[in-house]
């Protein structure tokens, strides 16, 4: 269980929320949501452990996660803005690679998989950097399908994604949740999953009504 | 943990040897800058040999910075370095490889090189020898305390000047007793005091230098 206890955040010198409480479980999927600005992708990277905030604690199962850090850290697949990739190396190198080094590591089958299955058929074995955007960012986000990390921070998977890899993508979170998995995700567009609650999470709404 | 570590060296190692123009860098500057000074000096040389051991040592101490600030730039820019901070394994231990491989690739080729620049220069076999020795063990400090601020200096605009005013100074030490080790040989004297004191940084550093970089990334990216 991951659980947000009082925390606040401030950029600059803006406050960007306080006092923000709110916890997810097993099979929970969270939807943030916010206007541009509000502190979705700095929430995230306080709950990942990246950023360090004002006020308030994350918890993890009870405990402070800057206390546990690695056995939290091996729960946790964090998928920012920031793809990852190296251009240097193939499709399926930045993969093996970019999950070693997060401390899980995972054999070529299992890689190669993951990529056909993201829609990266054939092209396993170019360079990132002839990828375009929207395969890269797939090579990124294939990082879900090996990943056996409880809790998933995703910072707006959806971007640069065509109409059927969302779909694809969709079906991944849906079965992630299914098995007992946390999602936490911010995204501007629409997305929906079957047989799933989706809780939200407006952040800066008291802000919107002054 | 060992096969992480040997992913981060294959990952490091793969990453040169595609882009081998960078890693060049450093020892091509070494060779150009220790090979101006016949030049503009003169070719006595008594006076080239006098001043070796000094013009040898600075120039691999301004190479090796050179190439420092590329250390984590790109890690930090493309995203892999939240990745690492995040990472399950202790991020000393990353940072530790990553500095590894770094010295391998860009002081390691310094100190294969500097019996060639040591002979244009006009030293004698025992002191290039004494000079192979002091890179040996000081390149390697000064990759390490580079380190450190290279994560301090990360994303912060004219970074690269801060960063050299920030270890500079730290690199004086190495600079003294490194050249004064070539020196003292070549006049005749005894130069285990110059080692010990070398291999004092070389262990120190080697022990704190990882766990700074490593807390200094983590401000850097907060």
């Amino acid at each position: 269980m991951l659980e947000s206890v009082d925390l606040a955040c401030v950029r600059g010198d803006r406050p960007l929320f306080s006092e923000l409480n709110f916890s997810i479980q097993s099979g929970d999927l969270l939807h943030l949501k916010g206007h541009n600005g509000s502190g979705k992708t700095s929430l995230l990277r306080i709950l990942s452990g990246l950023m360090l905030q004002a006020d308030g604690e994350v918890r993890w199962n009870g405990e402070n996660i800057r206390k546990l850090r690695d056995e939290f850290q091996k729960e946790l697949l964090y998928i920012g803005h920031l793809p990852g990739i190296k251009g240097d190396l193939t499709a399926l190198e930045n993969l093996r690679v970019n999950n070693a080094l997060s401390g899980h590591t995972i054999s070529e089958d299992l890689a190669w998989n993951a990529l056909g299955r993201i829609g990266l058929k054939g092209r396993e074995d170019l360079p990132a950097r002839v990828l375009s955007q929207g395969q890269q960012r797939r090579v990124a986000l294939s990082r879900m399908l090996v990943s056996n990390a409880k809790l998933w921070i995703l910072d707006e998977p959806f971007t640069a994604l065509d109409v059927k890899a969302v779909a694809m993508l969709q079906k991944v979170l849906e079965e992630h949740v299914k098995k007992g998995g946390m999602i936490i995700l911010t995204t501007h567009q629409e997305f929906s999953v079957e047989n799933i609650d989706v809780r939200m999470l407006h952040l800066g709404l008291s802000e919107n009504k002054v | 943990m060992i096969a992480v570590f040997r992913w981060l060296i294959w990952r490091e190692f793969s990453l040169a040897l595609r882009r081998k123009a960078e890693v060049l860098t450093a020892l091509l500057f070494f060779v150009i800058v220790v090979s101006l000074f016949p030049l503009g000096i003169g070719p006595e040389i008594d006076t080239l040999r006098e001043i070796a051991p000094g013009v040898l040592w600075v120039a691999a101490l301004l190479a090796s910075m050179l190439s420092l600030n590329r250390l984590f730039a790109d890690d930090y820019i493309d995203g892999t370095l939240e990745q690492l901070i995040i990472s399950s394994q202790p991020l000393a231990l990353l940072v530790f490889g990553k500095i590894l491989i770094h010295w391998v690739l860009t002081g390691l080729p310094l100190v294969l090189i500097s019996p060639i620049l040591g002979m244009q220069l006009g030293m004698d076999a025992d002191s290039i020898i004494i000079l192979m020795l002091t890179l040996l063990i000081g390149t390697p400090v000064l990759s390490l305390i580079g380190a450190v601020g290279a994560g301090l200096t990360l994303g912060v605009r004219g970074g690269g000047v801060l960063l050299s005013l920030l270890i500079l100074p730290l690199y004086i030490p190495v600079l003294i007793f490194g050249a004064g080790a070539v020196e003292s040989a070549q006049a005749g004297l005894g130069v285990e005091a110059h080692f010990s004191l070398l291999s004092a940084f070389l262990t120190g550093s080697l022990i704190l230098a990882p766990l700074g970089a490593a807390a200094a990334l983590r401000i850097s990216l907060d």
